[in-house]
């Protein structure tokens, strides 16, 4: 697999103005995106997720690090021959970003145009295209008569006008309802595995990321925590900011609040075990503590799909005498399980 | 009313000398100020081609010419109205002081217009690669067209304010019928025959710009 983004160490730093002081947008970001993948950025707004996606296709350029996009480094080029560059890179917004003063068609053919295609083949081209979104009725229709979940169909059709290998989607789903959200982001999938678009996702919404990235890395101010697989970053994320966006979608281990309730009702030594896809887990859960001798309840637990396997946990109430108990805990670890007391 | 009876070829052809200068100008500095107007918005900062000396320079110039009274502005450039047109008395002398005074306003209500295009679609446009002149013709001006139709309407009532003060450096038109045969030999009707002219020649103007605006807009 070769990478199809590349950046290495790259930062953003905006000017001091009026009353600010400068502001690093983006600091210090090494990441590769693969081709073929759906790399997901995830981060709180203000994260500097929505700067890092624009240095991916130079509409901004970084104050230091270098930008690579297949063969050619974009740190290295000109603005003229960036504009051919981005002709290759397709983009999508938050607010969609529609010409009103086009129709639907006019929109998807605006990016041929600039890319030269003459005039008889846009028609074509620019069918083929909305047939592919499902709004080839509403070719000669103006953005301002579509749902939203429609305008981001074209802005998808229009950013794919001219074939590009990468798309950009910046927000893509956060102006829509939990509905259109889920049509969008189906639509993406096929984008990517039926014309094999490679797409970076910027998004603050777990959800969007657990639902079609394969890869995700997780932003905050200006740098990234974390990075790789989604299965993994999920199922045992390594800081706080990344375990706060997994339990937005994944409530597998209890809240603060919630921990609260359970000890008002449970004494005993309260203890979650992350689940894995291994036959007989519970069985042998079951054995380990009725070897060391103590009581156990399951009190509160989660499970997902994520990629086609299961993640989660389950969170057990362990009662008996202090001796059993630490006996039980102390095999666990023995065992390789995951497990660690709620405190 | 006969004194006006016997001035009414006169105020036939003073009507349509009023709309020869006002349409010229127009028109002239239509395409003046839209080239003024995109230049003082693409150079801002932040814009599509920010350069800021530019974009500082062109606003000092407007700032610089747009108040001062058009008649006063006129007479001021009378050197270069010579240089252009040969001339610094007539309807021509006229057409070119009012072309180049009105550019001014018009570059301002041009900027003002485009900056209230979606700088989101801006955006979208440099991210598909087009260039800087492709974006100003097929994006920017398409996307602010009804706004700078409504914008150029109300020019277009300040251009014949201006045209009426013609009569000072010998041109004609309303304004010069309605003081020269009007006002200065108290000869009333032609001054209101002429008033009510101005108004039907506004009104048919703001009518065309309200209905072309609203095509443009599809509402």
């Amino acid at each position: 697999m070769s990478a199809l983004v590349r950046l290495q160490n790259v930062s953003k730093t905006y000017p001091a103005s009026g009353l600010h002081g400068p502001v690093t947008a983006v600091d210090d970001v090494s990441l590769e995106v693969n081709a073929g993948d759906i790399f997901g950025i995830i981060g709180y707004s203000g994260a500097g997720k929505s700067t890092l996606v624009r240095l991916i296709n130079a509409l901004e350029r970084p104050t230091s690090g270098r930008v690579f996009v297949g063969d050619a480094e974009l740190t290295a080029l000109g603005e003229r021959q960036l504009r051919d560059e981005r002709k290759r890179i397709g983009m999508i917004f938050q607010q969609f970003n529609l010409f009103r003063s086009r129709t639907v068609a006019g929109n998807v053919a605006y990016p041929l145009a600039v890319a030269g295609m003459p005039r008889a083949e846009r028609d074509t081209r620019v069918a083929q295209l909305l047939d592919f979104v499902g709004l080839l009725e509403k070719a000669h229709n103006h953005p301002e008569q579509l749902s939203g979940g429609q305008k981001q169909r074209v802005g998808i059709a229009r950013a794919l006008a001219t074939n590009p290998r990468l798309l950009l989607a910046d927000e893509a789903t956060s102006a829509l309802d939990p509905d259109t959200t889920a049509d969008v982001l189906a639509l993406l999938k096929r984008v990517n595995e039926q014309l094999g678009v490679t797409i970076v996702v910027i998004t603050h919404e777990m959800e969007a990321i657990r639902s079609i990235a394969n890869r995700v890395a997780v932003m905050d101010s200006g740098r990234i925590l974390e990075q790789g697989d989604v299965y993994d970053v999920f199922s045992s994320p390594t800081t706080d900011a990344a375990s706060r966006f997994v339990r937005t979608v994944l409530r597998d281990r209890p809240t603060p609040q919630t921990l609260e309730r359970l000890r008002r009702v449970h004494t005993g030594r309260i203890v979650s075990v992350k689940l894995t896809e291994e036959r007989g887990f519970q069985g042998r859960l079951g054995r380990i503590f009725a070897e060391a001798g103590v009581e156990w309840e399951i009190i509160f637990g989660g499970i997902s799909e994520l990629r086609d396997r299961s993640v989660g946990s389950l969170t057990y109430e362990i009662t008996g005498a202090d001796a059993a108990v630490a006996r039980a805990l102390e095999r666990l670890q023995a065992e390789r399980i995951e497990a660690v007391e709620e405190a | 009313m006969n004194d006006f009876i016997d001035n009414l070829p006169l105020f036939f052809q003073s009507i349509w000398e009023t709309i020869y200068i006002v349409v010229i100008s127009l028109v002239a500095s239509g395409v003046l100020g839209l080239a003024l107007g995109v230049g003082l918005t693409v150079t801002r900062p932040g814009h599509l081609v920010a350069r800021r000396a530019v974009h500082v320079s062109l606003n000092v110039i407007v700032n610089i010419v747009r108040p001062v009274p058009f008649i006063i502005f006129a007479a001021a450039i009378g050197p270069l109205t010579m240089l252009a047109v040969h001339t610094t008395i007539g309807n021509t002398a006229v057409i070119f002081a009012l072309s180049l005074a009105a550019t001014f306003a018009v570059a301002r209500i041009v900027e003002q217009n485009l900056l209230t295009v979606d700088p989101g679609v801006i955006e979208a446009a440099r991210a598909m690669g087009a260039s800087p002149w492709n974006i100003i013709l097929r994006v920017l001006i398409p996307e602010g067209l009804g706004p700078l139709v409504l914008g150029y309407t109300f020019l277009f009532v300040g251009i014949v304010d201006m045209s009426a003060q013609a009569a000072l450096i010998g041109g004609g038109g309303l304004g010069t019928f309605a003081i020269v045969y009007g006002y200065q030999r108290f000869n009333w009707p032609v001054v209101y025959f002429s008033v009510a002219a101005i108004i039907v020649i506004v009104q048919a103007g703001q009518f065309f710009g309200n209905w072309l605006a609203r095509r443009a807009l599809r509402r």
